[in-house]
């Protein structure tokens, strides 16, 4: 093998088809589409008196934050072939939490404050992810009906807790989360990347990826194998929780606003389009965190691009809507058996009983 | 497990004369749950708050809920099957946007009728298709096409569009005095109340009297059994999905015509609610067992329901998911119950 002359081609060969490739290359087609645009696009200045870094493109990291949160718990869930709709209303419930507190408290230099307003935000949040659970894997509820439930009612609780009001609240360091900045790059973008990290520590360095895996691809089959589904499922669905609450965190703390109607709006969307990019099926039974974190990205260049553009921003929901059912056909059974069929006929001679098989296969499914 | 079954039905089987009709009618339960609860309700009301059981109440009760009672009956069709629509309420906003800017733009009203119909029926063959011919799951597929219809909507317009006043499509919310009551307290029905109606019966001979109910239900029970039965199964499961989206747009014409304004956020949960409507009135969300006069009971009650919490003042409106939440909740637990104990 290690004699391989092509040894760089089939380097190639396993890049382009990794997970996340096509992703990185939709992020440098829209880069460069606002390059040509403005040529200065992708400048990145240093402010001489903090020393911070800003530009476009840091800017884009700052938005791909949230992302990135909802989207590595979305696909740990999609992993278990189940679904969380309710990430958007969990950002919302998690904002509201927070801006109540910072009113209430009213401390608006105190640290304490802080680091107990974001504890009880992460435990509501994590509190309503583990209900999903335990009505998913306890009660048997399918997960999108529990996670449509909690999308609506988590809204509902959102503006039962600020009264139907947008709250605004006051602290320097809660807002340091979302503005502030370590060695020139933006906090939120560090953090996010850090809690990307962990998780993916966690999960890929132990078994539980494996387990979690396990009861996507066949929970019968997972339990005779000794793994009990119910833990996991209630972990995975809490981590959900607690993630999108870190990401509610987030938004909210950029403006010190939470607009219990559009914070988190259609989030779900946005988790759900970052994780099919990022190359895991909905079916469940395999994920990629670093395919996730690119569809992120993508999701953040691609919002940015679009106002950079000046295309109308009510456009990109159904755009990226197309792109999710484009995606969909293209994990199909059916389409892949065409690619198959037609890539066979073109090495040589075409195998025509497996070419018949699959589309027998194809037909009875 | 399986020990602990067979002790709970022999427990069962040596009870008394009640517990012998309760296993003959294990799947009408929750039905006559549900019948008892909106009586329940109806009592309730009238005791705690008055003016219930009048003809205005009962009245508006009917046109106010006709195009949740009509996705009720859609829902009723795809969760038989064991299958779920995701996108009935995003496919009404868009569907009752175009329209509305289609009427405003000069079209001729029927067609315009015609159109957002059809425009449901568009996005209930879109779902069936990847659903059948290419494998997705059902509500993936159908929460794909509900970003997509509700993408659509935010693309047409984010403004509420006005209905002009003396357009012909209002003309479906025109109420008919049947009984004249004292000042306001008058029987009265619309169209639009006819109309749904009209899609309750049909569904009812449908789902219960023809080939193709008989399928839906075969489907439901065991999807395989029905294709080794040699039942059309990929034929019936697609006619599903797009009686479902037409039904979606039949509704969108309905509310459209009563509310006169259309909105891209129109219909943002109306999903939770007819699925709620449908397991209330005892579909399995499982699938293979279901009755349409059931959902229609369902959507009463959830109709019922906003009419108590509206009486009584307190509750915030926002409470009112959290609400339909939990009763669905406790109507699946309910389910669970009845199915375990046949089992």
């Amino acid at each position: 093998m290690s004699e391989n002359p092509n040894r760089p081609l089939a380097a190639l060969q396993t890049l382009v088809r990794s997970q996340f490739f096509w992703g990185i290359v939709a992020i440098l087609v829209l880069l460069l589409l606002n390059v040509i645009r403005d040529p200065g696009y992708l400048g990145v200045r240093v402010n001489p008196n903090t020393g911070n870094l800003s530009g476009n493109v840091i800017d884009i990291l700052r938005a791909a934050a949230p992302i990135l949160m909802i989207a590595v718990g979305m696909v740990l869930v999609i992993a278990t072939s189940g679904i969380d709709l309710s990430v958007g209303s969990v950002m919302a419930v998690s904002g509201a939490v927070s801006m109540e507190l910072l009113r209430a408290l009213n401390g608006p230099n105190s640290v304490g404050v802080t680091i107990v307003t974001v504890l009880a935000a992460l435990a509501v949040s994590t509190l309503l992810g583990l209900l999903n659970g335990v009505l998913v894997a306890y009660v048997g509820l399918q997960p999108f009906i529990t996670t449509l439930v909690m999308m609506l009612a988590g809204r509902g609780l959102a503006k039962v807790i600020t009264n139907g009001q947008n709250t605004t609240g006051k602290s320097e360091s809660f807002s340091w989360i979302a503005n502030g900045t370590v060695v020139g790059l933006p906090v939120i973008f560090l953090l996010a990347v850090i809690v990307v990290v962990l998780v993916a520590l966690i999960v890929r360095r132990t078994a539980l990826g494996l387990m979690i895996e396990s009861i996507g691809i066949n929970p019968q089959a997972s339990r005779l194998a000794g793994i009990r589904p119910n833990g996991l499922l209630l972990t995975v669905y809490g981590a959900s929780g607690l993630l999108a609450g870190i990401a509610g965190i987030f938004v909210t703390a950029n403006t010190m606003t939470v607009d219990v109607t559009r914070t988190g709006n259609q989030m779900e969307l946005d988790a759900i389009l970052a994780v099919v990019i990022g190359g895991t099926s909905l079916a469940g039974g395999k994920f990629a965190i670093g395919g996730a974190a690119v569809g992120a990205l993508l999701i953040a260049t691609l919002d940015k691009t679009v106002v950079f553009l000046g295309v109308p921003a009510s456009a990109t929901p159904a755009f990226k809507a197309t792109v999710i059912v484009v995606l969909c056909l293209l994990q199909s059974q059916r389409v892949r058996a065409l690619f198959r069929r037609r890539r066979a006929q073109i090495q040589a001679q075409p195998d025509s009983v497996t070419a018949v098989s699959t589309e027998a296969e194809g037909v009875v499914r | 497990m399986s020990i602990d079954t067979q002790e709970r039905s022999l427990v069962a089987q040596s009870g008394s004369r009640i517990g012998n009709w309760f296993r003959a009618n294990a799947t009408t339960l929750p039905t006559y749950a549900a019948l008892v609860l909106f009586i329940g309700m109806v009592v309730y009301g009238e005791v705690a708050y008055g003016r219930i059981l009048q003809y205005n109440t009962v009245s508006n009760l009917l046109i106010n809920n006709a195009h949740l009672v009509i996705l009720a009956v859609a829902l009723t069709f795809v969760i038989v099957t064991g299958g779920i629509d995701l996108s009935v309420g995003a496919v009404i906003a868009f569907s009752s946007v175009s329209g509305v800017m289609l009427a405003n733009a000069g079209w001729n009203p029927y067609l315009v009728m015609l159109v957002m119909v059809v425009v449901g029926s568009l996005f209930g063959l879109a779902s069936g298709v990847l659903i059948q011919y290419f494998n997705v799951q059902p509500f993936i597929a159908t929460l794909a096409m509900m970003f997509l219809a509700r993408g659509l909507a935010s693309m047409l317009s984010t403004q509420p569009e006005r209905l002009a006043e003396d357009s012909p499509i209002r003309s479906l919310a025109t109420e008919w005095k049947i009984i004249d009551g004292e000042k306001v307290n008058d029987l009265m029905l619309t169209p639009n109340v006819l109309i749904a109606v009209a899609v309750v019966v049909a569904a009812f001979f449908v789902l219960h009297r023809t080939r193709l109910g008989r399928t839906v239900y075969a489907i439901g029970g065991s999807e395989s059994s029905a294709l080794l039965m040699g039942l059309p199964v990929v034929k019936t499961k697609l006619w599903i999905y797009v009686i479902s989206g037409t039904l979606a747009g039949l509704a969108a014409v309905v509310y459209t015509s009563r509310l006169g304004i259309a909105q891209n956020i129109t219909g943002i949960g109306w999903e939770l609610d007819a699925i709620a409507a449908t397991v209330i009135g005892g579909t399995l969300l499982t699938g293979g067992a279901g009755f349409v006069l059931g959902s229609v009971v369902g959507a009463l009650v959830l109709g019922l329901m906003n009419v108590l919490i509206t009486r009584d003042g307190r509750i915030p409106a926002a409470m009112t998911t959290i609400i339909t939440g939990g009763i669905l909740l406790i109507f699946v637990l309910l389910q669970r119950a009845v199915t375990a104990r046949r089992r």
